[in-house]
This record gives C-alpha cells, sequence and structure tokens, in this order.
C-alpha cells in the first residue's frame, strides 16, 4: 500500500484540494458560457483558458461533470477513419492524447492495445484496404492483416466465429488505445478550473436570449447571464437546445448501450471490433471485458438499458471467444447517441452569431475530446472556423456537400 | 422484452418491427426551393415528444402508424393508415 494512502485514513480532512472550485453564485456576465460539463464541454474550457487567454468562462452542466456520454462509451481511441477530413481530425486527437496525462499531472491510464477492426466479408476487406490506404496517405498507421496475424494477436478467438461468419482479415491500427474516461473529464476540469473558468453543476440551461441574430444571454435554472459567446456541447440534448434558438437540423437521437462483464484474468489485449457481429470489446486495467454493440433501433430519448442488448450481444460475442459461456455480465448501461446522416459530426458556427455548436458525436465522440476542444476553442476566440473543423459545419446539409464516415463507424449502424 | 401492437396481428415482440421515423409531409419538389428540400431530405425532429411514426411489421409486411412518447418509450396508440398525408 502506499504510504500516500495512510494520510486519507489517519487525516481528520480531507487531505488532498477538490478537483475544481465549487461556486456558490453565479455571475451576471462570462465571456464565454459552455452548455455541458462533458469531455468535450472541460475540453473547451481548458483550452480556452491554456491556448487563447479567455479566462472569464462557465462551464453549465445539469447533472454532475462527465456523467453523460463522457462516462459511458467504451474509451476506445483510435483515427483509421474514412475520410480526409475524419483521418486528419482524429489523427490530432490521438497526437494530443499522448500527452494529456503529463499536462493534466493525472494518470488517464492510457494503454496503447493496437486495433482490430475485423472483416468477415470481400466486401468488408474492400472497405479495410481502402480505409488503410486513406489512412497511410494521411500519415496514420493502419494496415490490412490476415487471419493469421489476428490469431496471433488474440489466440482465443474463434476464427470461424462458429462457422457462419469466418473471419477473413482485418484492419490493424496499431495507435488504437483505450483511457479512463472519468478522468479526461476531471483532468480537463482540474485544469479549466486552475485557469479561472467557473465550473456549475446541478445547472440546467432553460432558455437562450437571441436578439437579431445574436446570442445576448443563457437563462439558466440559477438565473439569467448575460453573454456573448456559447457554445453547446450537450451530445444526446442538442435538439432540445438547437429547439431554444430555433435552428433545425439533421440530428437524431438514439440510445446506445454497453455492458460489462466481472473481471477475469488478463487474456485480451488488443481491442477487437466486429462490424459484420456488431460487437467491439477490450479488456479493461481491471480485467473487466468492456462491451458495446450497434444503436439500438429507434428514437428514444432515455438511457434505460434492454435485455434484448446483453442477449443480442452475447450471443455474437460467444462467436468470437465461445470460451466465454460462463462469465457472467455485471452491468450495463446506455447513452443518447446524437446521430448525424453522415455519421460525421456538426461543428463550429452556426446561422446565429456568438452560438457554436460541438455536435452530431453519436457514437463516436470520446476519442474526439483533446480536437474538439482545441479546435472549438479555437473557433470562438477568432469567430471563424478551425481549418480542422471546415468539413464538419451544419451547412453541409444545405449544400448537399456530406462528410460520408459511415464506412469508418466502428460497427455497421 | 418490449412490445408493440400491430394492428392487423395484435401484441408481437418489437424486434418484428422496423421504425421509418416520423411522418412528415413532403413539399412538392417542382415549386419548392433548393433550401425547402434539403431541410425536407435531411432535417428531423430530434426534440422528445409524443411522436407520430411509420412502423412496419416486418413478418407481415404491415405497415401502420404508431403514437409513441420517445422520452418514455411508450406506445400510446397503434393504427392503420386512412386517407392521405398532408
Amino acid at each position: 500500500m502506499p504510504w500516500k494512502l495512510l494520510r486519507f485514513g489517519v487525516s481528520k480532512k480531507h487531505p488532498e484540494p477538490r478537483m475544481f472550485t465549487y461556486h456558490e453564485k453565479l455571475k451576471t456576465h462570462y465571456d464565454v458560457v459552455i452548455i455541458g460539463g462533458g469531455g468535450h464541454g472541460l475540453a473547451s474550457a481548458y483550452y480556452l483558458g491554456k491556448d487563447h487567454g479567455i479566462t472569464d468562462v462557465a462551464v453549465l452542466e445539469k447533472g454532475y461533470i462527465g456523467g453523460g456520454n463522457t462516462g459511458r462509451n467504451t474509451t476506445i481511441i483510435r483515427s483509421n477513419y474514412l475520410t480526409p477530413e475524419g483521418v486528419k481530425f482524429y489523427d490530432e486527437s490521438v497526437n494530443l492524447w499522448q500527452d494529456l496525462s503529463q499536462d493534466f499531472d493525472l494518470n488517464l491510464f492510457y494503454a496503447n492495445r493496437g486495433h482490430f477492426t475485423l472483416a468477415h466479408t470481400d466486401s468488408a476487406m474492400r472497405t479495410m484496404r481502402w480505409r488503410a490506404e486513406v489512412n497511410k496517405h494521411y500519415g496514420v498507421n493502419s494496415e490490412v492483416v490476415d487471419a493469421d496475424f489476428v490469431k496471433r494477436h488474440a489466440p482465443m478467438i474463434d476464427l470461424s466465429c462458429s462457422g457462419h461468419a469466418p473471419i477473413l482479415g482485418a484492419l490493424y491500427h496499431a495507435p488504437g488505445s483505450v483511457a479512463r474516461h472519468d478522468t479526461v473529464a476531471w483532468g480537463y476540469g482540474r485544469g479549466a478550473d486552475m485557469r479561472g473558468a467557473e465550473i456549475h453543476q446541478q445547472t440546467e440551461v432553460l432558455g437562450i436570449d437571441v436578439q437579431s441574430g445574436k446570442v445576448k444571454g443563457v437563462l439558466t435554472s440559477r438565473g439569467y447571464i448575460s453573454t456573448n459567446k456559447v457554445i453547446c456541447a450537450v451530445a444526446g440534448y442538442t435538439p432540445r437546445i438547437l429547439d431554444m434558438v430555433d435552428i433545425k437540423s439533421p440530428i437524431y437521437i438514439h440510445p446506445l448501450q454497453a455492458m460489462v462483464s466481472e473481471p477475469i484474468k488478463a487474456w485480451l489485449d488488443p481491442i477487437l471490433v466486429s462490424g459484420s457481429l456488431h460487437v467491439y470489446i477490450s479488456q479493461s486495467s481491471r480485467g473487466e471485458l468492456v462491451m458495446g454493440a450497434s444503436l439500438d433501433p429507434y428514437e428514444v430519448q432515455s438511457t434505460r438499458s434492454t435485455l434484448d442488448f446483453v442477449e443480442g450481444l452475447s450471443s455474437h460475442l460467444l462467436d468470437m471467444f465461445p470460451f466465454l459461456s460462463n462469465v457472467k455480465v455485471m452491468r450495463q448501461w446506455a447513452g443518447m447517441a446524437d446521430m448525424t446522416p453522415d455519421f460525421a459530426p456538426i461543428m463550429g458556427k452556426t446561422p446565429i452569431e456568438g452560438f457554436y455548436l460541438d455536435a452530431g458525436w453519436g457514437t463516436w465522440g470520446f476519442k474526439a475530446t483533446p480536437v474538439c476542444g482545441k479546435t472549438m476553442s479555437h473557433t470562438v476566440a477568432n469567430d471563424s472556423n478551425h481549418p480542422l473543423i471546415t468539413g464538419f459545419t451544419l451547412d453541409r446539409f444545405r449544400n448537399f456537400s456530406l462528410t460520408g464516415e459511415k464506412g469508418a463507424a466502428s460497427v455497421g449502424h | 422484452m418490449k412490445i408493440m401492437t400491430c394492428p392487423i396481428n395484435g401484441a408481437r415482440p418489437v424486434s418484428e418491427f422496423f421504425c421509418w421515423g416520423e411522418i412528415r409531409p413532403m413539399p412538392d419538389p417542382d415549386t419548392c426551393s433548393d433550401d425547402e428540400w434539403a431541410a425536407y431530405v435531411f432535417n428531423r425532429n430530434g426534440a422528445p415528444g409524443v411522436k407520430k411514426e411509420w412502423w412496419c411489421h416486418t413478418a407481415s409486411n404491415t405497415w401502420f402508424i404508431a403514437e409513441r412518447d420517445t422520452e418514455k418509450d411508450v406506445v400510446l396508440n397503434t393504427y392503420l393508415f386512412e386517407g392521405e398525408i398532408r
């Protein structure tokens, strides 16, 4: 046991400072108000202070920080996307991830595991070759590998998948990693707080004051704040916030579920994804298997989970790993995924001056947390979209110029 | 298991059904503007509420309308479509 822990046992007061300051009251004005205290919102506050010297910032969170999709994802970090816009964007994010523990002085348990996207059909192999070539062109480490290579890295796998979906090969992405998701919210929150931003939990946004096309203020459950700049980073709540400012969007909400098993001895090093079997799986540092599948099949704005999901996912998982049949599922949960038609996010400026959107993060938002903070803070500080997000603006749906990223979604949604 | 009531076949597991999304009036493509058409193609009402949706019982290919509270995930009513949607 580390000696440090003894201090917690013997001292009357909690011997460590809180991660961030509690503020009794909201101020009447902030330079920037960020709606949503998840990873994206807190990262935006962090980089506004760190890169742009903007510290008069309030982060408003309806619940508690990191309690939404930041704490509900399966923590996979990768950049093996399909479109040039996506690959460049997520690659920058992976670069930022590598230094984050140092930046925060907080251990994110960032673990580089390697990421396999399994292909069970010729057409899937074709998509893997396509993704590998796009990735390599932009300097991202991805290659197509054969089934034997998969077997060497995951020896417990049944390559035939019980005979009905034999694995032909995979897209192998060596930088694929996992990290501890709560720490990401805490690290960004603490860093933003140290630089002067205020984090207000239990503070719900009830309305946004827009006058002649410009943001003037935000009405919250704890009073009115005047501000000229608002960042909306609320994932599954995005349509409700957009209704307040009367912006139409293609975003629709489906639940995405996940589950973990009881902790077992370490046997699975890489992260495995199968689009055909609708499975993704990795083993956490505590030994739990972290598993997810595809979206729920119809629109629901709640976070209830279902037995159908556990049954379906378990059945597919047993095709890949028959020896897991006696392993127990420990818990399951759901998050509200804000989906877009082209599976790319919606970011940057909007028709309303001073209202910036960081949304459409559907099932792919956690890995983008650092780069979203970087690019959104730049966009707000300069009132001009960061070059990395110009392919993700809302007006692409007016111009029919989509950024088709569906082929890089982890499982066939 | 979630249950959906088909107007023809009665209560069945929801896995037998397919949701085709909210009923939305289509603008006349000959007369509407490009922006109106793009809005019809892409934009959706993503906020929660009681919505009228097209559903299909795939086993019998029965198309019908379900009124559903998308926040509580409760089906309030299902019935066959009659008449014209405008």
